[in-house]
């Protein structure tokens, strides 16, 4: 086939629709003030269904530091930020965001200032420092949403007190914004959001199909609106465009990659400055990641939310989510999506930004490896600091790996 | 004196060699530990002692199967000495919630070291709602049921505030030790303090607090006679040191040698493991509670007032006012900040405290460092340059 014909072939539609909507998105929420709207910055794992029913725009510094890595402006944000002092040793989107909010840099000019700030630590401590330092540099007031670790189970006090955390972020929002809660339009920002979660999970199981109709490439990118505008109807309009998008595609026998002859799990967050390069380099080599704990993590615990009692559920589901679990949960987690992506290897990052998600690694690896029989492949990288990237080193590794899996693809598979 | 402080350099350079030498002779079980937000009072109640791990010194040879080089040396280094072996001694090993390091390391531990039990006492982030506190009991509260359930012992109340006055006094011992060497730094040299808090970390609680107690008897005559002939080293600069674990026996030293003396400090090994706690405990909680009979309250309630760790949170600004007001209460002329390399709750607070004390002019010093130590003479240019502009 026609090269050109095809790459057009592959390409999806909706991103352009994606791009517009997150340009949308960042225009009303620079405005805000003039709206007379109030913006909330949050963690990308906190709770931000009572921010929309309220009217809050939600802003994510993460969204944002995927950004700035994605353009790559990390290295030089990051630099500035070890200017003021902090190590060059943590997270690179904390590093940026802080510097970013100094000068008002970046891609887009920096964020709009928040009229308050909510932290979810969920997903890890950095958060929470980083959050404090916000709010003193912005004197607005922090909300921390502390949803105590799950390191084997999750128990009745936990859910007592993440519970009542709801009612006193509730009350939060009252008092910053003098407005009281609409409680059915709570009831239907709790049912739009699992809605949404659940046509997120429904668009990467299309990645089950052989070809995969999108890879985990392309799923760091349509992630934007389940992060960001989770809980409204343009999020939920957004993901049944994508998911008819990919069943066509299924249908139509379109994969992600030209020939997908490997199909692999990649692990932690992308290598934001880097996304194109190896996603170019396995699809050179007929290598598709199918899926990835990342991309996941945003309907990981769908299990846990009651769409009719959204308020209620949400305790549990948001402290039981992938980064707030002990390692051998995580390796369990990681082998059910082996088995039912049918990937024949891991790719790992480790990345040294982020030491919830990347220490255990090892363990995770081996385990997965020990349970499901295949190899894996580790990279060491960081998310959006360039400075960590060495291109030939992960080159090499990459190509090794991927030989390996053909060669082990043409022996006769055991019984 | 002397001979005081020469069982405690032994017993804190060979820790484990302390918990099996302990179960010989007594019979009693150590259960290690990894923070001080650790409630060691039920352990003690529970007829064991608290035994504060710091992780082998050497090289380290299986860690790296499991963790990253990029973790801070002191997970690598607890772990190693797990992996190895070491600390089979122990009854078990609790890890209290700190920070994501400390987190995984809880995980790996559980998953690959054979140490008797292991437990998580998942403690609350923010210490400052009343939800926190009510949380923060229900933790400690699974906690004593944990130690029940794994030392076959049950705890009584009775068992508990006897917990709590030992630790209490072994606080407030190690406080007045810290009171009267601040006022007259020639008493002690400040590896001999890291020494003693160390060690009463480490040593049965009843033994540490006898011990404390001579030393503390001997430091005040001590003290009288220094004050007789005044003038002795009054030149040496007096400094405060702030950061997390200090776990280099010769440190001090260094710092002596270059004309300082660390006079007080905000450390995990130091100032932050008695000073709140020892102060504002006793009375009328205490008494409240007695009442109401529950200790895990009071005990609950201790670690919520303390010197906050900057993996939780107190407050937007606490920490810098605490530690400004530290510097001028104790006469101290400037600040050396201790850090452990990829160190994450310490190194986000650092340019906001660095501020503080720009803005309050307090000069300050920077070391952050690795299990093993830098070389030492760059160590040595750099505190001597710091206490010259000073
Ligand atoms: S990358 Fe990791 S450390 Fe950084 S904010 Fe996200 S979860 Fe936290
Ligand atoms: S607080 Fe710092 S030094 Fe302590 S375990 Fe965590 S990262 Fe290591």
């Amino acid at each position: 086939m026609n090269e050109h014909i095809d790459r057009d072939r592959r390409k999806i539609k909706a991103v352009k629709k994606m791009k517009e909507i997150m340009t949308f998105y960042y225009i009303d929420a620079k405005t805000a003030a003039d709206n007379n709207k109030k913006v909330a910055w949050i963690t990308s794992g906190g709770p931000v269904e009572p921010l929309i029913a309220m009217d809050i725009i939600p802003v994510y510094p993460e969204n944002h530091g995927a950004m700035i890595g994605a353009s790559k402006m990390g290295v030089e944000l990051c630099e500035k930020a070890e200017a003021m002092g902090y190590a060059g040793d943590l997270c690179s989107y904390a590093r940026s965001d802080i510097s970013c909010a100094t000068v008002n840099g970046g891609p887009i000019g920096g964020l709009p200032k928040p009229d308050m700030l909510i932290c979810g630590n969920n997903i890890c401590g950095t958060v929470l420092k980083w959050y404090e330092i916000q709010a003193r540099y912005f004197q607005v007031p922090l909300f921390i949403f502390d949803t105590p670790f799950c390191h084997t189970r999750f128990h009745p006090e936990m859910r007592r007190y993440v519970r009542t955390q709801v009612d006193e972020y509730i009350e939060f929002l009252e008092t910053v914004t003098g407005k009281k809660l609409d409680r059915d339009r709570m009831n239907e920002v709790g049912r739009l959001s699992v809605a949404g979660q659940r046509l997120w999970q429904a668009v990467l199981d299309t990645a089950t199909h052989k070809p995969a109709p999108l890879s985990a490439f392309d799923a760091f990118f349509h992630l934007a609106l389940i992060v960001t505008l989770r809980g409204t109807r343009q999020a939920v309009d957004y993901y049944e465009e994508l998911l008819a998008e990919m069943n066509q595609r299924v249908q139509d026998g379109i994969g992600a990659v030209p020939e997908e002859r490997h199909r692999l799990l990649w692990d932690n967050l992308p290598i934001w400055y880097r996304t194109k390069w190896l996603s170019d380099k396995f699809a050179a080599h007929g290598a598709c990641l199918v899926a990835d704990t990342y991309t996941s993590a945003w309907c990981g615990s769908l299990r846990y939310m009651d769409e009719n009692d959204f308020l209620e559920s949400m305790a549990e589901g948001y402290t039981r989510i992938y980064l707030n679990i002990g390692v051998d949960e995580m390796a369990r987690m990681v082998g059910e999506m082996v088995d039912k992506y049918d990937a024949q290897g891991l790719v790992m990052h480790s990345n040294r930004s982020c030491k919830p998600y990347s220490l255990g690694q090892y363990d995770i690896q081996r385990r997965v490896e020990a349970a499901k029989g295949i190899p894996s492949l580790m990279i060491e990288a960081d998310m959006c600091d360039e400075r960590n990237f060495s291109e030939s080193q992960i080159e090499t590794r990459i190509e090794a790996f991927l030989e390996l899996l053909g060669e082990r693809r043409d022996m006769p598979r055991p019984m | 004196m002397r001979e005081i402080l020469q069982t405690m350099t032994e017993i804190a350079a060979a820790p484990l060699r302390y918990a099996r030498r302990l179960q010989s002779e007594t019979g009693k079980r150590s259960v290690g530990y990894v923070c001080s937000y650790t409630p060691e009072e039920i352990i003690v109640a529970a007829g064991a002692n608290p035994l504060r791990l710091f992780g082998v010194t050497g090289e380290l040879t299986r860690v790296d199967a499991h963790l990253q080089s990029y973790c801070c040396s002191l997970v690598r280094c607890i772990l190693e000495s797990g992996l190895k072996g070491d600390t089979d001694c122990l009854a078990g090993v609790v890890f209290p919630h700190t920070c994501d390091s400390m987190q995984r390391l809880s995980d790996l531990w559980r998953l690959n070291v054979t140490t008797g039990f292991h437990l998580d006492a998942v403690l609350p982030v923010k210490l400052t709602t009343e939800s926190a506190r009510e949380y923060y009991f229900d933790v400690l509260r699974r906690f004593r049921e944990d130690m029940e359930r794994e030392s076959g012992v049950e705890i009584t109340p009775g068992d508990l505030w006897k917990a709590y006055e030992l630790m209490g006094q072994v606080r407030s011992l190690l406080f007045r030790i810290y009171a009267l060497r601040c006022a007259e730094p020639n008493l002690l040299s400040g590896d001999d303090l890291l020494t003693i808090v160390k060690a009463s970390m480490i040593m049965d609680r009843r033994q540490a607090a006898a011990m404390l107690g001579e030393i503390a008897a001997a430091l005040s005559r001590e003290t009288q006679e220094v004050t007789a002939f005044p003038g002795t080293g009054k030149d040496r600069k007096r400094l405060l040191m702030v950061g997390g674990v200090c776990n280099h026996p010769r440190l001090h030293g260094l710092i002596e040698a270059a004309g300082g003396v660390v006079v007080w400090d905000d450390l995990c090994t130091g100032a932050r493991y008695f000073q709140d706690t020892a102060d504002k405990t006793q009375g009328d909680t205490r008494e409240t509670a007695a009442r109401e009979g529950e200790p895990l309250r009071v005990i609950a309630e201790s670690y919520l007032q303390r010197a906050v760790c900057p993996a939780k949170h107190a407050g937007l600004t606490s920490r810098a006012e605490r530690i400004v007001s530290l510097v001028r209460d104790k006469g101290a002329r400037g600040v050396i900040f201790l850090h452990l390399k990829f160190c994450d709750p310490h190194a986000f607070d650092y340019p906001y405290l660095k501020t503080a004390l720009d803005r309050e002019k307090i000069p300050h010093l920077m070391l952050e460092i690795e299990d093993p130590l830098p070389a030492e003479g760059q160590l040595r240019t750099r505190l001597e340059a710091f206490m010259e502009m000073i």
